[in-house]
């Protein structure tokens, strides 16, 4: 054993771990995107800000795992909750939030954290305060190797694949859809949309079932990992929104760098500042102030992209 | 000028003027109805009203959405549990150190997120706070996100005992006071002036010559400061602090408690911190799940009675909103005469339901007046 065979083999091994957390970083961050996407098209195009959008993700993981259990199977439950969801969405559209577009940011952030509450205690008394888990079927239990020697679990890789094709599908949506075309000049100039003759409210409620139909997926993908409990929505809702702001407001492609900007500064934090940490400090201490700093991380981040481009890295045109 | 006028409406001020006394006597009450709970109740009343005067000083009078406030009731008790944790009580050495930490965190922020604007301007003081937030869970020598008890009050120097909760009361009800004077000061000083001047219109106040940055930290300083008493006081009468009393939803509530009583009124927040407060402790009474009634009161409340209690008793609709308070107040009592009773509550309930229907009724009716007079007031 030779110093160099072992510093080789150390290398071996850092780059191995790298790329692990590489895909952990990457399988948080496009959960990340799929709710910030829908939060984004909501902001971008109806001027809303919708703190209730993580209720939708809790909602939507509680949908799919109960009907994970009535039906018996996941995918089931998935395919079902998502338009279960999508209604919810639009039915909170139509009766609460339709009425909003026209009103200054602070009325929308008191109207949705008022949802936020409503919808915490209705998931407290319809699924109870202890909160659910969705099983996985064997066949996603499994590992296979990505590359060789590095064994990485079915499911989450699952979760990346899922992730990058809904990118894909909002991206041919947007930029290349008669719909898509109506989203991007809504969000550039309403009332012009609706001068020309588009329904803009039937535009507008269907952009909101998509958004809570894209929360339910991320919700519900999410769940498996860590599980379906009350207020499951609320500590992401403010991660997504400093992904929209980061990326700029109404902008998908903005959403989607800093979905996974900021998926990877969360891991690799998580990853590594305990180890380096715990040079200074006991194990358990290090764990505490990592999970901290690897928290702060991300704000000083948003901080700092807010201070050197106010709107943002890809601010939408004509706002 | 509007603030101006809305603080000069005399029906305000009397109704708040009433209000202030009326939770100067809790102690009586309290003592009369032998109802200790009620004491810490309206302690915690008094202290989040604190909190939303100061947060009211720049949203409702400067326009600054800070979705960030709790931060600094965070910084504000931080210092207090973490100075008796090494065995400093003293009063005058906890409460500036206390204070100024609140005013340098809220000077950092200010710097920071006074450079944007709207949406940007919410999302960098709530990440800002959340960076606090996440600091006092990474405290791990004090306690982490489990938090740390205190164990020994702060010490006055034999002035004030504070382990007496009448004492304690009374020195919150005094500061909320003081602190009430103090805005009202401010508003109306030339600083308030151009601070409501730059809320209007900062481009027009800029060129005027005022430099509005400047104006605009100097109030999110002070209003920082003024949250952090709030943190002392919350510190002092729970013995207790975590990283909870800094949540985001925590700054939610505080900007709740602000819109509901109405924004840039003097006694606004008071009313806010009062509804809320006694909303939620009653409903919650009532049922376990009080969230699910008062989720929806808050959105009724966006979206019929705009302007709050405060704006509701301008525009006319003050027998409304004071009945409701007096209601509130009254059946408050009255529920805890009949403690597991469940009518009391449903009265509540009717009642708040009936006073948001009349509110709205009336600015429906006041609109299509407005409308059909030929509609040039909006």
């Amino acid at each position: 054993m030779t110093p160099r065979f072992i510093t080789r083999s150390l290398f071996f091994f850092m780059t191995l771990l790298l790329i692990e957390q590489f895909l952990n970083g990457l399988q948080i961050g496009l959960l990340l995107f799929l709710l910030a996407a829908g939060l984004t098209l909501v902001f971008g195009i109806m001027d809303l800000v919708n703190l209730a959008h993580g209720s939708l993700y809790m909602m939507g993981a509680f949908f799919a795992a109960t009907l994970t259990e009535w039906t018996g199977s996941f995918l089931l439950g998935a395919l079902l909750a998502l338009p279960a969801t999508a209604l919810l969405g639009i039915v909170v559209e139509v009766i609460a939030l339709r009425n909003l577009y026209t009103r200054d940011h602070l009325d929308h952030v008191l109207a949705t954290f008022g949802l936020i509450l409503f919808f915490n205690e209705l998931a407290r008394i319809l699924f109870g305060v202890g909160g659910m888990a969705i099983p996985l079927p064997d066949s996603l239990l499994t590992h296979f190797e990505v590359l060789p020697g590095l064994p990485y679990p079915t499911y989450r890789f699952l979760i990346i694949v899922v992730g990058l094709l809904c990118a894909v599908f909002l991206y041919v949506l947007v930029q290349k859809t008669r719909l898509g075309m109506l989203i991007r000049a809504g969000a550039t100039n309403r009332e012009m949309v609706g001068a020309l003759g588009i329904d803009i409210k039937l535009l507008f409620t269907l952009v909101f079932g998509l958004g809570a139909a894209l929360a339910a997926l991320a919700g519900l993908m999410a769940a498996p990992i860590t599980t379906v409990q009350i207020g499951m929505g609320d500590n992401i809702l403010i991660l997504a929104l400093v992904v929209i702001v980061i990326g700029g407001i109404g902008s998908i492609r903005g959403a989607f760098i800093a979905a996974v900007m900021i998926g990877l500064v969360d891991t690799m934090g998580r990853a590594f500042l305990p180890n380096m940490l715990g040079t200074v400090l006991s194990p358990a201490d290090a764990g505490t102030v990592a999970e901290a700093l690897s928290s702060m991380l991300i704000y000083i981040l948003m901080s700092g992209v807010l201070v050197l481009r106010p709107a943002g890295l890809f601010p939408a045109p004509g706002r | 000028m509007s603030s101006l006028l809305r603080l000069k409406s005399p029906i305000t001020t009397i109704a708040g003027s009433i209000l202030l006394v009326l939770l100067g006597l809790v102690p009586v009450f309290a003592m009369l109805l032998d109802d200790p709970f009620m004491l810490t109740l309206f302690t915690r009343i008094v202290i989040m009203a604190i909190a939303a005067v100061s947060l009211n000083l720049i949203l409702g009078y400067g326009g600054m959405v800070s979705f960030g406030h709790a931060a600094y009731i965070g910084v504000g008790g931080y210092a207090i549990g973490i100075l008796a944790h090494h065995g400093i009580t003293e009063a005058w050495i906890q409460w500036p150190v206390a204070l100024i930490g609140s005013a340098l965190v809220a000077l950092l922020i200010g710097l920071l997120s006074l450079r944007t604007k709207g949406i940007f301007f919410i999302m960098l003081t709530l990440a800002l706070a959340q960076l606090v937030y996440y600091l006092g869970n990474g405290a791990y020598a004090y306690g982490g996100d489990d938090g740390l008890t205190i164990l020994q009050r702060t010490d006055l120097g034999g002035l004030l005992d504070l382990n007496d909760k009448e004492t304690l009361y009374y020195l919150c009800w005094v500061l909320l006071v003081i602190v009430l004077w103090l805005t009202y000061r401010v508003v109306n000083s030339r600083f308030g002036m151009v601070l409501q001047g730059a809320k209007s219109n900062d481009r027009r106040m800029a060129t005027l010559g005022f430099p509005v940055f400047r104006y605009r930290l100097t109030a999110f300083v002070i209003s920082g400061t003024i949250c952090g008493l709030a943190g002392i006081l919350t510190a002092t009468y729970t013995d207790f602090i975590s990283p909870a009393m800094m949540h985001w939803t925590r700054s939610g509530d505080l900007i709740v408690m602000v819109v509901l009583g109405g924004m840039g009124s003097l006694f606004g927040p008071l009313f806010g911190a009062v509804t809320f407060l006694m909303l939620e402790e009653i409903l919650s009474s009532w049922t376990e799940y009080w969230k699910i009634v008062f989720g929806p009161i808050l959105l009724l409340v966006v979206l019929f009675a705009r302007g709050g209690i405060d704006g509701a008793m301008v525009r006319g609709a003050a027998g409304y909103a004071l009945t409701g308070l007096i209601t509130l107040f009254l059946i408050y009592v009255v529920h805890y005469l009949w403690y597991d009773d469940w009518i009391p509550a449903a009265v509540v309930l009717a009642g708040a339901a009936a006073a948001i229907l009349a509110i709205w009724y009336r600015q429906r009716r006041e609109a299509v007046a407005i409308a059909s007079a030929g509609g040039d007031h909006a």
